[in-house]
Order: structure tokens, then sequence, then C-alpha cells
């Protein structure tokens, strides 16, 4: 086989071009398989095959093109698609977007080669998500319940506290009455040193850091390098998840930044451009990351997904959150509008939406009258927002005596049931019981949503 | 004959390879080492395109390909129903069995069980002289579906034999029927090239409807069997749920529900959850009906271009049978998109938003296959195929190529609405915004079947909506007490269309279905409200007062009433409106 490495070994690179490095003359290039580079200066640096056409091969170098050359750049074609060791050692561990440790520690001994790209789960094999979540936040727990196997991705603004957000959860996820903690893997793309080092210190003042993996790729680390690291980062999860049997919560931040990435290459390749010019095939690219989370029938553990993504200049119809809105289970929007009032958590509870509560919530999940309770909240809070705009107009006085009651409660929601403390961990029934308590600002007629036995179970006299 | 070809190229799910002459358009292919499956999309001299049905990484040039010689086909005949399927009618169930919880490549499987054996009743008799579409005779599948084994199209002759009742499996022949030259076998089995529509013999005006027990659709925009309708929204305006319901309560007899490019965990919620719903009419398991076909978003993107022919195909078939068909389409954009990527890959000129010119073609001829027929054979059967197609407009802007054109050719349009979504209001069918264009053609089924003042209470609710829309814009300008007091009388009106009608919960056991007489006599409770209540303000009552009696509650409760009970406790609803506007 020696003589069929040093065959596969190239110094006849023709072109270089953004992150794209074009090899002529090349023979038996899989489609997907992994480069080794070696450039000029010696340094070595890997790549992948996007392309082959006879004996021409496109390659995207994910550590970035500087310095490569047509002259004496180094090609080694490894005959095997990218793949990342796995091992229960992983825990507690930091690593490079590209998988290789980068906290001083020794190399991990893999128990398992993995190909990052995965296999798609097959539906037949699923197992539908229905664990209720308890992440101790009202507005989620209350009215868009998170269940284990689920991906519900936050949908922030620049400059809103989507890093506070998802660190809590991070911290206080557990399922009422079990025991299992959760394993955190937390794989960065392009965020910066700052935020990279808020999560470290998160994790490390709550002593998190032994239940959590890290795969960073900061800011001014190449861009390419970015495609892999969400990749790497699930199928560690698949393997804690489905091997070991932990419950795996995954958050990636922050998904703009690999979209960028996904644009990036393809306008390199001068591909046709979809909307706002990413690639038409993005759908599928996400999809590929986001369905990974989930539960498989007579496995224990699970993979929930919470991707953090920053919508560009708040606009929920932009590619990037239309696409992810489209194949997650719902999303968390938090909104600029709220966060001005200097309300913590700043989550919109309209626009956001959990599709999975149905089945984690109810008796014996959380309560029976949960559902009820929710959707009242809900309309009545939509109601009040609605009045709002009224009163602008008309001034309060105007309202009738039931329009102005839901104005009151509306002031209320926002200022006792959205609002709490970056360390306060409500659970579910205290969550609840503060529903109840606003809703007695309305009136009783007005409580539609809710069944009657419910109301004469836990309308609070 | 047999090909074998090169493979010179290779980017995403599009191949190239050469030595391909005399292979023909859309003909499945077997590429490289794996054996991954892929169908023709280009022929050119010597090389052909290739959209491959599976993930193509590790495969290189020079690799083989293999044609089989037959375009992309479905397998039909007993055990399809209650499968599912991935895009290209390989079942689930037997690949996990071959490869675990995760779909590995290049796997070969029977779309139905060859094996198993079935009890074949004979109804035809040797002698008869049959064609294409006559019933041979009939397998019970599942409890509520009796297959009919047919006369495959395009065959003429007499019976020469036909076998006793008995078990067999799909592949023995249970006729042998003499053409004019040949004498022709039949197995139970069917093959169908799944891109040609099945023949019928004759198209029907569709002017029954198709009920949902869904009152926004039933009442206000109802489909007929035979149509299609699009069901654009934006993400999180609750077009799954509602496509899943219409799959769970439809009046079809058979439903097809096409998961085209979503999510994995719904379509297991389908699955678990189908098994153990009853057939409101039949009380047979709805899963006994259904066929599913699950290609998620994650599984490769040419199977998604194909799974939406291997599910009408199915439906087809069923329709041939005589029976009437559902087929749900969750999303047709992700179908479209699917087009998209792969026509980006073959480097066409790219037409509207980059989606191929030819998208406008694709879409009317997936939706011309819906219909209302008279099936082929000497004793034909009235059947329909219903299609109806989710389309998920990027940034719920509906002016996109998907939703436009599919506009074009549906009659149905239910519009999601975002915004009726935040507030809880579903299904979040906009009435101002959906339409069909069925409603005239199906009046008389209405007014026979549930009550002689449909169309006209219908048409009064659709006016008082319209109204309130108006109003809302003086009432956001100078406050709702300007109105005068009949203008308020009709805002209670529309209040409760919205709040005790319109709004369904899919989610609650009674209020999931409501049958047509419950929706009619719902709503004749509601206008009945109207009427006394306008005529008690123009006697000079305080609107105030109509706005506080308590049988509005009765009202608002109306719809969690269960179907046995119903009807004595509207009655007695509609006195107390009367009686209570009365005394006002």
């Amino acid at each position: 086989m020696n003589a069929d490495i040093k065959t596969r070994e190239y110094t006849t690179v023709s072109e270089v071009s953004g992150p794209l490095m074009v090899v002529e003359g090349v023979e038996g290039v899989a489609y997907n398989e992994i480069v080794e580079i070696e450039a000029p200066t010696g340094e070595h640096r890997r790549g992948q095959v996007l392309e082959v056409k006879d004996d021409v091969a496109v390659v995207q170098v994910f550590e970035g093109t500087t310095d490569l050359n047509t002259l004496n750049t180094k090609v080694r074609f490894t005959g095997e698609t990218a793949k990342i060791g796995v091992s229960r050692d992983m825990m507690g561990r930091i690593f490079d977007g590209t998988g290789k440790p980068i906290d001083g520690g020794p190399e991990i001994i893999p128990d398992k080669e993995l190909d990052i790209n995965g296999n798609p789960m097959n539906p037949a094999s699923r197992e539908f998500p229905a664990e209720f979540i308890q992440t101790g936040i009202s507005t989620i727990d209350g009215m868009n319940t998170l269940v284990r196997g689920q991906k519900l991705p936050i949908f922030s603004g620049s400059g809103l506290p989507h890093n506070d957000l998802a660190a809590q959860i991070a911290r206080q996820a557990k399922v009422v009455g079990s025991d299992d903690e959760f394993a955190v893997i937390f794989a960065a793309m392009g965020i910066t040193h700052e935020e990279a080092n808020f999560f470290m210190r998160d994790f490390e003042r709550t002593g998190a850091l032994e239940k959590v993996t890290v795969f960073m790729n900061l800011a001014d680390d190449p861009a390419i390098e970015r495609i892999l690291t969400p990749k790497m980062a699930l199928t560690t999860a698949e393997y804690m998840a489905f091997e070991l049997g932990m419950h795996v919560l995954v958050i990636l931040t922050d998904l703009s930044n690999y979209c960028e990435a996904l644009r990036e290459i393809s306008a390199a390749r001068d591909e046709v451009p979809g909307r706002r010019g990413y690639p038409g095939y993005m759908y599928t690219d996400l999809a590929g990351i986001y369905e990974r989370a989930g539960r498989i029938a007579g496995k224990e553990g699970s993979i929930t997904q919470m991707p953090i993504l920053v919508m560009p200049q708040d606009d929920i119809t932009h590619p990037i959150p239309d696409l992810t809105g489209y194949i997650t289970e719902g999303q968390i929007v938090l909104s600029r509008d709220i966060h001005r009032k200097g309300i913590y958590p700043p989550v919109d509870v309209l626009p956001s939406l959990s599709r999975l509560m149905s089945g984690g919530i109810g008796d014996e999940k959380t309560r029976d009258d949960h559902s009820g309770v929710s959707d009242q909240l809900y309309s009545a809070y939509a109601e009040g927002r609605n009045l709002r705009d009224l009163v602008a107009v008309v001034g309060e006085d105007a309202l009738t005596e039931r329009d102005q009651s839901f104005l009151a409660f509306a002031q209320a929601f926002e200022d006792e049931f959205i609002t709490q403390a970056k360390d306060e961990d409500r659970s579910i029934v205290e969550t609840l019981d503060l529903g109840w308590k606003l809703l007695t600002i309305l009136p009783k007629t007005e409580l539609k949503r809710v069944k009657d036995e419910f109301i004469a179970k836990y309308y609070p006299e | 004959m047999i090909n074998e070809g090169n493979i010179i190229k290779i980017a995403g799910p599009v191949i190239v390879a050469d030595g391909m002459r005399g292979t023909q358009m859309y003909e499945v292919v077997r590429v490289g080492e794996a054996k991954l499956i892929g169908e023709i999309i280009e022929l050119e001299g010597d090389t052909a395109t290739i959209q491959v049905y599976e993930e193509t990484a590790g495969v290189k040039p020079g690799e083989k390909v293999e044609s089989t010689g037959g375009p992309l086909s479905v397998e039909l005949g007993p055990g399809v129903m209650g499968s599912i399927f991935d895009g290209i009618q390989r079942p689930l169930e037997v690949i996990k069995g071959i490869s675990g919880d995760y779909i590995a490549r290049g796997i070969d499987v029977d779309s139905i069980d060859k094996e198993k054996k079935w009890t074949f009743e004979p109804i035809a008799k040797v002698g008869d002289k049959v064609v294409g579409g006559d019933v041979l005779g009939q397998v019970q599948e599942t409890s509520a579906v009796l297959q009919k084994i047919m006369v495959p199209p395009m065959i003429e002759g007499t019976i020469k034999s036909i076998a006793a009742k008995a078990e067999y499996t799909v592949l023995e022949t249970i006729a042998e029927v003499e053409t004019d030259d040949v004498i022709k076998e039949i197995q139970m089995l069917q093959k169908w090239p799944v891109r040609k529509g099945r023949p019928y013999k004759e198209k029907l005006d569709p002017d029954i409807p198709l009920i949902t027990g869904q009152r926004a659709q039933d009442t206000f925009f109802c489909l007929a069997k035979g149509g299609a309708a699009a069901i654009p929204g934006p993400f999180g305006s609750g077009k799954t749920v509602t496509q899943q319901q219409l799959a769970k309560w439809a009046d079809a007899d058979i439903v097809v529900y096409i998961g085209c490019g979503e999510r994995g965990n719904e379509m297991t919620e389908v699955l678990t959850e189908f098994p153990f719903l009853t057939d409101p009419k039949t009380g047979n398991p709805i899963m006994d009906r259904t066929v599913l076909i699950a290609n998620t978003s994650n599984m490769p993107v040419a199977a998604r271009e194909a799974c939406v022919y291997t599910g009408i195909t199915i439906a087809e078939y069923f329709r041939d049978q005589g029976y009437d068909v559902a087929l749900m389409a969750d999303s047709t954009s992700r179908w479209a998109e699917a087009m998209r990527e792969i026509s980006g890959r073959l480097e066409e000129m790219p037409g509207e938003e980059g989606y191929p010119a030819y998208l406008a073609s694709r879409l009317a001829q997936f939706y011309e296959r819906a219909g209302r027929v008279i099936t082929l054979g000497q004793d034909p059967k009235e059947s329909s195929v219903t299609v109806v197609g989710a389309v998920s407009p990027p940034g719920g802007d509906l002016s996109e190529p998907v939703t436009q054109n599919t506009l074009r050719i549906c009659k149905v349009f239910w519009a999601l609405d975002a915004s009726l979504a935040d507030k809880r209001h579903f299904p979040s069918i906009n009435w101002l915004q959906s339409y069909s264009l069925y409603v005239e053609s199906i009046t008389n089924w209405w007014q026979e079947n549930a009550s002689d003042e449909w169309r006209a209470n219908r048409d009064q609710a659709m006016v008082l909506l319209q109204k309130e829309s108006e109003l809302e814009e003086i009432v956001q300008l100078v406050g709702p007490d300007a109105l005068p007091d009949s203008e308020q009388v009709v805002l209670e009106t529309t209040r409760m269309l919205r709040e005790d009608f319109l709004q369904q919960n899919a989610y609650d056991d009674v209020d999931t279905y409501c049958s047509p007489i419950k929706q009619a006599a719902m709503l004749a409770t509601i206008l009945k409200f109207h009427e006394a209540a306008s005529a008690a303000v123009e006697r000079g009552a305080d609107v105030k007062e109509i706005a506080a009696l308590t049988v509005k509650e009765d009202i608002a409760r109306m719809k969690y009433i269960p179907e046995d009970e119903f009807e004595a406790r509207v009655k007695e609803i509609q006195e107390k409106v009367v009686t209570q506007c009365a005394e006002v």
C-alpha cells in the first residue's frame, strides 16, 4: 500500500483562489476525501475534495490558502472522508474547530473513528421526544417547553444577552424527578475571544467544566474551518448519547458565522446563488446539522440541540433564521424592545414556539393545567400588546373595563413572568402558579382557554 | 440491454458518466462500487448525467455505472398499506433491520414483502373477457383496506385460468389472460414508473366535499374530492399540525402522507400517534389506511425530488381500485428546492430566485395528477385523488415563485398567517386571504347533508368578518365606544366567529374533529345570536348588557360538547340566546 500512498502525493496545484485549490493530474480521488497539504513553508494543513472531474480535483483548504503556491505545494490524498476519533475522555476537554486538543492536555486515545458527516437517522428508529426538561426559565418552561431530543434555537440580535441565557440554560437544565445530568457539548463557530471566555468562566465558576466538551473556532481562526466544527461536535454527541447512553445538550454558537463560511465557499466555486448569495443547498446543509438531534427507540441517551444565531438586523425573514426555523422544532426569539425595557431574559413569547411542547407537558410530566394556562397566557398577552397600540391613539380612558384589564395583565406579565434573575431557577410548579396569579387580573369569564375543571382546581381565591 | 459506463465527474448528488450510449432518460442506474441508486437526468452523446439518491462521499472517477434497464418505478400490491417508505419506496423498517438506527448507503431492499402470503379471493371467472382495470380478485390487506387486484392497464383478453381462494405471495401468478397474441401471467404485484400518471377513463368535476372535520376548512374554504389545495405559511404558523389534522380526519378511504424534506421527529410523531387513532367513520386504526413516505431534510436531496412522485403513484393505484385517496405533501417547497439544488449542480440557466425554468411546469404536472375520475375497466368506478400541498415560503413572503406557481394551479388556498398563530389562533387560516373555488359546486351536498341554510349562513358569516376588518380600522382610530350600537353587535358576533368557531383545538379530544352537522349548527347558533342581539339593540337595548349575557359563555363552550350530546344541548343554547336577548 505504500506505493499507493506515494503515487497519491501531488505537486500539481494549478490554481489557488479564495479558500479553494485546484489540483490536476490526480488519479483515483474520491468525492469528499480528506487531503493533507504541505505548504512551501513546511506547514501542514488539511482540506477536503469538493468536486472531481476526470483528473482534476477541487479542494477546499480548512486552514486558509495563505502561502500556498502553484509551484511546490504538496498535496496528499488520504483516501478517507473526514473522521474524528471519539472517546469518553473527551469530556472536560477543549478542542479547536477541527478536533485537535488545545488545552495543553494529552492527545485523545480514540475508542472509535467516526465519519463526521454521519448517516441520516432512520425516521423509523426515532423515538418521539416527550421528556420535559426544566430550564428554570418561565418563558421557556411555561410557554415554550423544551424536551429531550429537541432542537430549539435561540434567535437573537447583536447586543442581546443570548450568551447569558444559553449559559443559564446549560447550568440549570435538568429532568424533573431524575438524577441524570446533562453532558454539555459546546461548539463555538467564529465567536470572539471575549464571548468564548465568558462561557469558559461560567462553566468553571459553576463547576460544570468537567461535564463540558468544547470545540472552539474563534473569530480569527480560518472561516472555512467552521464548516467542520458543528459536525465534529455532533459526531461526538452521537457517540456519547447513543453509545455511552448520556443525555447530551449541544450548544452551537453562532450559526450565522457557519452560514457565512458556506457562502464564501459557494461564491469561490462560482455556484448559482440562492437568496442573498447563500447557496441553494443551505437548507440541506443546515438540516444535516439540526436533524442530528433526537432520541433513538430502545437507547438510553439523547441529543438536545440549542443553536444560537444572531439575526442580521434582527430580521427573522433573513435566510439563516428562516431556513433554521423550517428545520428546528420551534424557536426562542429575543426582542430588542423588551431588552430596552431592562427585562431579562428578553424573550418575546409571541413569535417564540416549541413544536414538541404538547408531548412533554401535562399530567405526570408537568401539571395537568399546563397546556390551558400556557394558551391563556399567550392569548391574553397578545391581546394586551395589541391594545397598547390602541391606547397610544385614543388614551387609556377610552378603553372598556375588559380591555383595561388586558392592558394591566400584559404589564404584569412582563414585570413578573418574563423577568427573572440570571441565577433564578424557577420550578415548573412555581411558573404555573405565577401564571395563575397573573390571570386573576382578567375577568374570570375571559379565561376561555382553560377548562372549567382546572379553573375550579387552580384559580387562586 | 445492460450498459456499463465509467464515472468521470462527481459534484454532490450529481455525477457524470461516459460510455452510457444506449441508456434512456430517467433510467435507474447503480453507481460505483457502493452500488448507489441513481437516475439518469440528462443524456448528451456518450455521457449521462445522473442524480444519485444516496450520499456520494467516497465515490471516485473511473468507478462503474450499471444501467438497470428500467425507469424509477414503484411496486404496487398488497403490503403497501401501513408502511413507511423513504423517497424511493424502500421500507424504513426493513432498512433498520439491515443497517441499524442510521441509514447506510447502497442498501438494496424489496419495496414490498415478497415472502409474505396474502389470502387472495377470486372474483372474475375463467372465460371472462377483461380489460385493464378490471378486478380479478381481492385481498383483505388491513382491517380498513380491501385491495382489489386489477388487470394491469394495457392488457386485454380472456381469462384462461384464475387461482382459487388460498394464500399466495405477490409474485405468484394468480391469473392468466389470453390476449390476441400471447398468454399473460398476472401477479398481485404491479410495477409502475413514478413519473408517468396511471391512466383513467375520464376526469369528472369535483362536486363532493372532502370533509375534514375542521371548521375553518369545511365551512368556509372547502376542498372537494379530487381537488388540489395549497397551504402556504411561514414557519411556526401551524402548517404541519394542519396537514396532520387533515391526514387524521379527512373522510378519504386512503391517506398518503409525504414528509418531503421535513423534520424527522415529526414523522416519528405520525408513526407513534396514528396506530392509536381511530377513524371516526369506521372505527379502524387510522394507520391501517395510511401510507407514509418519509424523506426527512437530512436524507439525500435527490430522493427528495423523487418522493412526491412515489407518493402520487401509490395514491393513483388506490384510486384505480375505486377509493377516494387524500395525499398530503409536506412540503412542496422542499421538493422545489431539491429541483433547484440539482439544477444548480447541472449548471442550468436559473430562472426566478435560482429555481429552474421548468419549476412551473413540474408543479403543474404534479397537481394535475389530482382529480376525480372514472376508472378504467368495464365496470368503472368513481374515485379520486385529492392533493393538499404545503408550501413553505421563505420569510413568509407569498410572492416567491413556488407559492405563486402553486396558486396558479390550486383552486383552494388556505393562507396561514403568522400573526394569527402568535395570538394562538389555530388553525391560523386567514379568513380574509383564503379562498375556495369549490364553494359553488359543493353547496348542494351541504344543503342535503347538513343544513338547508348552510350556504346563506356561510355567506353571511363571511360578510360579517369582512365588515369586522373594516370596523377594526375605525376602532383603531376612535375606540370601540364611538361605533353605533349595531356595529358593536357586529364586533361581538365576529369575535364569536373567530374565537368560538374558527379556532379549533387540535389537541382537545372532542374539538379535534367536528362533524358537518355540528359545524352547521354551531354557525347557525352564532348567527342566531347576531340576529337576536341586533333586534334587541334596534329596540333600544344597551349593547353593554348584551355583551355581558351569560349565554355567550355557553356559545364559547359549544365546541367542547361531544357529538352525541350536541343536538340536544345546542337547542337549549339557541333557546337561551332568544330568551336572554329578549329580556335585555
